[in-house]
C-alpha cells in the first residue's frame, strides 16, 4: 500500500503520461508532478506520479555507500 | 551492503537499542532482505502503526460490508482490503454472497469505471496514509471537476504526525530511534516530524526501500544514538525534498479536513484522520442509509498491540495456529504489509514452531 | 470445514483448494489413484500401464496474447500427461457454450484446438456439446481428458528423491499469469508478455529419452512453481532450497510482479515443467532442456535438502532466507 515505484515517464499529455518499468507501461497521472518532463523518472503511487525522482541524488548516494566501503580497508 | 553492516557493528553501542519503523513498506522490505541477518544482535528492529490496512479498525469494513449488500451499490477498493476481516465477514465473503467488490489498483482506474457504470452507485474506500491521501484527492477534484454524480468516497484516511505523538506518548512503548516512512515524507516534507526529535527527543531517519537505504539509515539512527543526537535525517534524499510535494499538500488541503479517527491499537487519536472538506462532503458515502452490525473484535487477537510494538507477531497465541494468511483472524495477517504476515512467510524455517 | 459457501479462494490453487478436495471430494471419491492427488492418475489395464488426467478450463479473457483457450485445453492436459511419464495419445473435449457466443469466435477457438492437437501429435477422439441460456455460463467453458501409453522415452525413474537431487525448470516463470493480466484490461498494464502455453510432450520426450535420471516433474500452472514445490515436499523427510538469482524470470513478469504486489514464483505457466533429476545430472538435464526451442531457458535452480524438512526455502538475491508459502486467496481468478 505504501508501495510507489520509479516509471520513467515516456510521453505526456496533459495531466497525464505513459510510465514504464522494466518493459510495463501504464497510464500515470502527473496532476501532482505538473513540472515532469518527459524522459525524467517518477514515483508512482496508485497510479500518480508523486514526486520526480533526482537522479544526481540517486549517484551520489551509490558513491557515498561505495566511500564507506572505501574507508572500511 | 556487508560493508555498511560492518560500520554498524564498529559503532559498539554498549546497550540494546529499538529502532521502529511505521512503513508496511519498510516492514516487508526488512522480512524479504532479512536485513535482521545482518544486523548485531543489540539492535531490535520492531514494526509501528505503519501498514494502513491493518491500522483501519473492524468498524470499517463492516461498513463497507453493509454497503456492499446495498442492490446498486459496487465497492471499489484496494486489493489489499478484500481479505480483510470485519466483526463477521470480509469484503472477499460479501462478494461470494451477490456482493459487488471490484479492485483497482489506481482511484482514477475507480473513477473510469465509474463513469461507465452510470446505473451504480460506486463507493470507494479511501484507505491510507498521506501518500495515498493527495492521489484520491486528485480524484475527488477530478470528480467534482468533471463528474461522474455516481462516485462517492468512504474515509477511512489517516495522517501520521499525530499517531506517532500518540504512539511515543504511551507508556509501554519504548523507542530509540524511529525510521520514518519515505512516501508519506516525499508528500509531506519533513517539517511536520521534527517534534519527534524535538519533543520526544527520539532521532529519526527517513528511509528509502532497498534493502541498502534501509542499512543506510540504520547506520545514521546508530550514529545519532551513539553520539547523542536527535535530529531528523534524510537518507531518501534521491526521491524526498524537506518541503515534501507541494501540490500534493495542497490538493489533500483543498479536498479534506482533518478529523478524529479511530486506530487499531490506538482508539481514537484527535485529528489523524481526513474526512472529505465542506466543498466536497456530498460525496460523501456515510450518507448513504445503510445498517452497520455493531463492531465485534476478534476473541484472542493481538493485532493493536503488535501494532504499538509492544507484541511480537510470533507472541500472539493466534499466530500461525488459528491465525494464518489463508484464514486471518486480524488485519496484521492479511496484508502483505502487515508485522504477522511477514513473519509468517518470511520467518526463517530454523524458527519452525 | 467451516466454510459454509465455495469462495473464489477454492479454486485458487492454495490451502483453501487443497482443504476442499481432501475434505470433500476424497472424502466420498474413495480411490488409492485419487488419493495420490497427481497431475494424472497411473492405471494398468490388461497389462498395458497408461495414465489419464482431465482438466477444465474457465480462462478469462478466452483469446488472450500468445494463445486462447483452444490452445490452453490442449495443452494443459497433454502436458499434465507428459509430466507424469506419459505419451499423450488421445484426448476428448467437451464444450458448455454460452448462448450469444459469436461463432466466428468458436471456429478460431476450435481451430486452435486443433492445430495445437496436430502440433502435439494427439487425436481428439470424442467430445461433447452444450449449450446455457445467455449468463449461466461466461462465454465458453471447456473440459478436456486425456490419455497416454506409459512410459514416455525412459519414463520417470523409480529412484526415490533424496539430499542432493537438482531442481530445474525449463524456462521463464509466470508468464501466462502476466499474459492475462495484460490482457484484463482493468488493470491499465501494458506489457509485452505473450503467454508461454505450448505442448511439452516433446520437450520432455528429448529429456526422457536421454540418459540422465529424471525422479518427478510438474507443471507450475495455477499456484505456480511454489504450490508444486510445495507438494514435493509436503510430508517428505526431505526439503528444497531454490536461489532467487537463479530463477529464470523476464524482466516485464518482475515489474508487473512488483507493481501488483505479486510474487512471480505464485504465478502461472503453461508451457513450462519443474524437473527433479538425480544431482549428477543436473548438467547433463540442462543440456537436454537447452537443446530444445522450448527449453531454452532452462535452468538449475536448486536442490533438494535433508535439512528444512517438509519446507521450501528461497535464499533471496540478497542473501537472506526465507520460506516460501503457497499463494493465499485468489492472486487472479479464471487464471486458466
Amino acid at each position: 500500500m505504501c508501495l510507489a515505484l520509479p516509471m520513467k515517464l515516456l510521453s505526456r499529455s496533459g495531466d497525464w503520461g505513459i510510465g514504464e518499468i522494466g518493459g510495463v507501461r501504464r497510464q500515470v497521472m502527473l496532476t501532482l508532478t505538473p513540472e515532469a518532463n518527459v524522459g525524467q523518472y517518477v514515483i508512482v503511487h496508485t497510479g500518480y506520479a508523486i514526486e520526480i525522482l533526482d537522479e544526481d541524488e540517486a549517484e551520489r548516494t551509490m558513491d557515498l555507500l561505495d566511500k564507506i566501503g572505501a574507508m572500511e580497508s | 551492503m556487508r560493508k555498511v553492516a560492518n560500520e554498524i557493528k564498529r559503532l559498539r553501542i554498549d546497550r540494546p537499542i529499538r529502532l521502529m519503523e511505521v512503513c508496511g513498506g519498510h516492514t516487508e522490505a526488512i522480512y524479504r532482505f532479512a536485513l535482521r541477518d545482518l544486523l548485531p544482535d543489540w539492535i531490535e528492529l520492531t514494526s509501528g502503526p505503519g501498514c494502513p490496512v491493518c491500522v483501519t479498525p473492524n468498524g470499517f469494513i463492516d461498513h463497507a460490508v453493509a454497503l456492499a449488500r446495498l442492490s446498486g451499490v459496487t465497492i471499489a477498493t484496494f486489493g489489499d482490503l478484500v481479505r480483510v476481516p470485519g466483526s463477521t465477514q470480509s469484503l472477499a465473503q460479501i462478494r461470494a454472497r451477490g456482493g459487488d467488490v471490484r479492485v483497482f489498483y489506481s482511484p482514477m482506474d475507480a473513477l473510469y469505471w465509474t463513469r461507465q457504470h452510470p446505473e451504480r452507485t460506486v463507493v470507494f474506500l479511501g484507505i491510507g496514509f498521506e501518500t495515498t491521501a493527495c492521489t484520491i484527492a486528485a480524484v475527488v477534484q477530478e470528480c467534482a471537476r468533471d463528474g461522474p454524480a455516481n462516485f462517492r468516497m468512504l474515509s477511512a484516511l489517516k495522517t501520521m504526525p499525530c499517531a506517532l505523538a500518540a504512539l511515543l506518548s504511551a507508556p509501554d512503548v519504548h523507542i530509540d530511534g524511529l525510521i520514518l516512512p519515505g512516501h508519506v515524507t516525499t508528500v509531506t516534507g519533513m517539517a511536520d516530524f521534527q517534534f519527534i526529535a524535538h519533543r520526544f527527543a527520539v532521532p529519526c531517519v527517513v528511509s528509502g526501500f532497498e534493502p541498502l537505504d534501509l542499512m543506510e539509515t540504520i547506520l545514521m539512527l546508530c550514529r545519532q544514538i551513539n553520539e547523542g543526537r536527535a535530529k531528523v535525517e534524510n537518507q531518501y534524499l534521491r526521491v524526498v525534498r524537506s518541503e515534501g510535494n507541494l501540490h500534493a499538500q495542497k490538493a489533500i488541503s483543498r479536498v479534506f479536513k482533518s478529523c478524529d479517527m479511530e486506530w487499531r491499537g490506538f482508539g481514537s487519536i484527535s485529528l489523524s484522520g481526513l474526512s472529505l472538506a465542506d466543498e466536497f462532503s456530498y460525496l460523501d458515502a456515510t450518507h448513504i442509509q445503510v445498517e452497520v452490525e455493531p463492531i465485534r473484535e476478534h476473541p484472542g487477537c493481538r493485532c493493536g498491540e503488535v501494532l504499538r510494538g509492544v507484541c511480537r507477531p510470533d507472541d500472539c497465541a493466534l499466530f500461525a495456529t488459528a491465525c494464518t494468511p489463508e484464514e486471518p483472524c486480524g488485519a496484521c495477517m492479511v496484508s502483505s504489509e502487515g508485522a504477522c504476515a511477514a513473519v509468517y512467510h518470511f520467518a526463517p524455517v530454523a524458527d519452525e514452531r | 470445514m467451516n466454510d459454509k459457501i465455495v469462495t473464489l479462494g477454492h479454486g485458487a490453487g492454495g490451502e483453501a483448494m487443497r482443504r476442499l478436495i481432501r475434505d470433500l471430494f476424497l472424502r466420498y471419491f474413495d480411490s488409492p489413484e485419487l488419493a495420490k492427488l497427481a497431475d494424472a492418475a497411473l492405471l494398468t489395464s490388461n497389462g498395458s500401464r497408461m495414465a489419464f488426467t482431465t482438466d477444465s478450463y474457465v480462462v478469462k479473457p478466452l483469446e488472450f496474447p500468445g494463445g486462447d483457450i483452444g490452445r490452453l485445453c490442449i495443452c494443459g492436459t497433454v502436458n499434465d500427461l507428459a509430466v507424469m511419464g506419459a505419451w499423450p495419445q488421445y484426448l476428448s473435449i467437451g464444450l458448455i457454450i454460452e448462448e450469444g457466443l459469436d461463432l466466428r469466435l468458436l471456429e478460431r477457438i476450435v481451430a486452435s484446438a486443433a492445430d495445437t492437437a496436430n502440433l502435439a501429435g494427439v487425436k481428439i477422439v470424442t467430445g461433447d456439446t452444450k449449450v446455457v441460456t445467455r449468463g449461466e455460463c461466461d462465454g465458453l467453458f471447456i473440459n478436456t481428458a486425456g490419455i497416454g501409453a506409459c512410459p514416455l522415452g525412459r519414463g520417470l525413474s523409480e529412484q526415490p528423491i533424496e539430499p542432493g537431487d537438482a531442481i530445474l525448470v525449463s524456462g521463464t516463470l509466470g508468464d501466462h499469469g502476466v499474459a492475462i493480466l495484460n490482457a484484463r484490461a482493468s488493470l491499465g498494464l501494458d506489457a509485452a508478455v505473450v503467454s508461454d502455453c505450448a505442448p511439452l510432450n516433446g520437450l520432455i520426450a528429448h529429456l526422457l529419452h536421454g540418459p540422465p535420471t529424471v525422479k518427478w516433474m510438474r507443471d507450475p500452472t495455477r499456484g505456480g512453481a511454489a504450490s508444486v514445490l510445495i507438494e514435493l515436499v509436503d510430508s517428505q523427510s526431505f526439503g528444497v532450497l531454490i536461489r532467487e538469482e537463479d530463477i529464470p524470470v523476464k524482466a516485464e513478469v518482475l515489474a508487473v510482479c512488483e507493481i501488483l504486489g505479486f510474487d512471480p514464483l505464485h504465478l502461472a505457466s503453461e508451457g513450462k515443467v519443474v524437473i527433479v533429476a538425480k544431482g549428477e545430472d543436473a548438467r547433463m538435464a540442462l543440456q537436454l532442456l537447452k537443446q530444445h526451442p522450448l527449453g531454452r531457458d532452462a535452468a538449475i535452480i536448486g536442490e533438494v535438502t535433508s535439512d528444512g524438512a517438509g519446507a521450501v526455502r528461497l535464499q533471496t538475491a540478497s542473501g537472506g532466507m526465507r520460506r516460501l508459502l503457497r499463494p493465499t486467496g485468489e492472486l487472479l481468478p479464471r487464471i486458466c
